[in-house]
């Protein structure tokens, strides 16, 4: 395993995937590949979450920005995160289909995609996406995205994995008040209104900028794109790659990691799957089986 | 806690019908597996170049337009050029029954017509993830005997 790192970190690409899947799998600890992790900076960053709704044209816009970047010259890698199936486990990861740089053969060798399943992860992205990321970085790619599974507005968990949070809107998404309920469009660091091209986008951004205006001076920028037919991407690609940290969501970050890990050690706990049956046939209760997956917890990362 | 297995489906080639590869990759789902759809009329290479990015132990081939002949070999020969010989190749479609042998030769192991019921390619996948022999590089000293 030794030369599969070796050659990922010199950039064969085969063994950066199969390094990949075992952190993705818990076979390896990235402490135990990775010993120095450059922290971010609310300057600089590398990894950046692309969330909002389904349907508001995320991987389209991600691939325009991927293209844009790629052809500057910047390595620049996707982890591209889709649901698992709660019932059989298996899941259709279908991103791809949409994504017209890894095909492009002036560029695709500085575009990395990589689809990902939410497994046993709640929420709109596992937490094992931040080790992964961290991974690509050290492999040379300069800049990580993760787009997360279409996501509504308490849906937080992003927050926990990257530098950066980028919220995708869609035109005429509900009335003015829906801009200004509580949730994620708070921890945005900017929001693109995708699909600015039809109506209602105009309108839905100014609501939005009212909104934030109320917040004061730190208030994130409202830009109207269009992955599909170009438009406002290569100033969201500019305004993405200098994008400053917000920093009001360190404390929601924090929280967002506790609660991810004390998930995952739950998930993690080799009782898990038997207390899971136990709680389905009805002999154990929720409190019994909490207290059944308390200790013992050794996490296999950290 | 058993990992899913990563399978890529494919449409190489021309033809613009994907139900097939739909049901296929539906099916693989609905079994547990992390499934992979590329979408419409890939080049070879792009098929090559996704399996390696996604780390996919099998890939499932499906093609209508009788090009099989030509792009399924041409997909096994690439995998082996990028040194990707442990990965498993399988392909469905309107396959005659007289090409099979050339397919299977070529690093096919298993090739599924049409009426072939899901469960017998869940049941290919489960024994060929078993075996030791069954990549793309490997001996090809074993096919899946299919019932369509």
């Amino acid at each position: 395993m030794a030369d599969e790192l070796e050659q990922a970190i010199s950039g064969d690409r085969r063994a950066m995937a199969r390094m990949l899947s075992k952190i993705e799998n818990g076979s390896v600890a990235l402490a135990n590949l990775i010993p120095n992790r450059k922290p971010a900076t609310n300057e600089s960053w590398t990894t950046m979450a692309i969330t909002g709704a389904p349907g508001v044209g995320k991987s389209v816009l991600v691939d325009a920005l991927m293209t844009r970047w790629a052809s500057q010259g910047l390595r620049v890698a996707l982890l591209a995160v889709d649901p698992s199936s709660p019932r059989t486990g298996g899941a259709l990861l279908g991103d791809r289909v949409r994504m017209s740089s890894v095909d492009n053969p002036d560029i695709n060798e500085r575009v990395y995609v990589r689809s990902i399943a939410t497994r046993s992860s709640s929420g709109s992205v596992p937490l094992i996406v931040e080790d992964m990321a961290v991974f690509l970085i050290a492999c040379g790619w300069e800049r990580v995205l993760v787009e997360t599974v279409g996501s509504g507005q308490a849906e937080l968990r992003c927050a926990a994995v990257a530098d950066r949070i980028v919220v995708v809107e869609g035109p005429a998404r509900g009335d003015g008040i829906q801009a200004e309920k509580a949730g994620l469009l708070e921890l945005a660091d900017i929001v693109l209104v995708n699909k600015a091209d039809l109506e209602g986008a105009e309108r839905h951004a100014g609501e939005l900028r009212e909104s934030y205006a109320l917040d004061g001076q730190d208030a994130p920028d409202v830009m109207l794109t269009s992955g599909l037919k170009n438009m406002g991407i290569d100033e969201a690609a500019k305004a993405l790659l200098e994008l400053k940290s917000s920093g009001r969501a360190l404390r929601a970050r924090m929280r967002e990691r506790l609660l991810g890990r004390h998930e995952r050690r739950l998930v993690l706990h080799p009782s898990y799957n038997a207390v899971l049956n136990r709680l389905c046939d009805g002999t154990l209760d929720i409190e019994e089986a909490l207290i059944a997956l308390q200790g013992d917890t050794n996490e296999r990362t950290s | 806690m058993d990992q899913p297995l990563r399978i890529v489906v494919a449409k190489p080639g021309l033809d613009g019908h994907d139900r097939g590869a739909k049901v296929v990759a539906r099916a693989l789902r609905d079994a547990g597996h992390e499934v992979i759809y590329t979408g419409l009329r890939r080049t070879s290479q792009q098929i090559v170049d996704t399996v390696r990015d996604e780390d996919a132990r099998f890939l499932g081939l499906s093609s209508l337009s009788g090009a099989h002949a030509h792009l399924f070999p041409q997909v096994c020969q690439k995998l082996r050029e990028a040194g990707l010989d442990d990965v498993i190749v399988f392909g469905g479609g309107i396959i005659p029954q007289e090409d099979r042998p050339a397919l299977h030769e070529a690093g096919i192991r298993a090739v599924f017509g049409p009426g072939t019921p899901t469960k017998e390619i869940l049941d290919f996948i489960i024994e060929a993830a078993d075996r030791s022999d069954a990549g793309v590089g490997q001996s090809n000293a074993w096919h899946w005997e299919s019932s369509a």
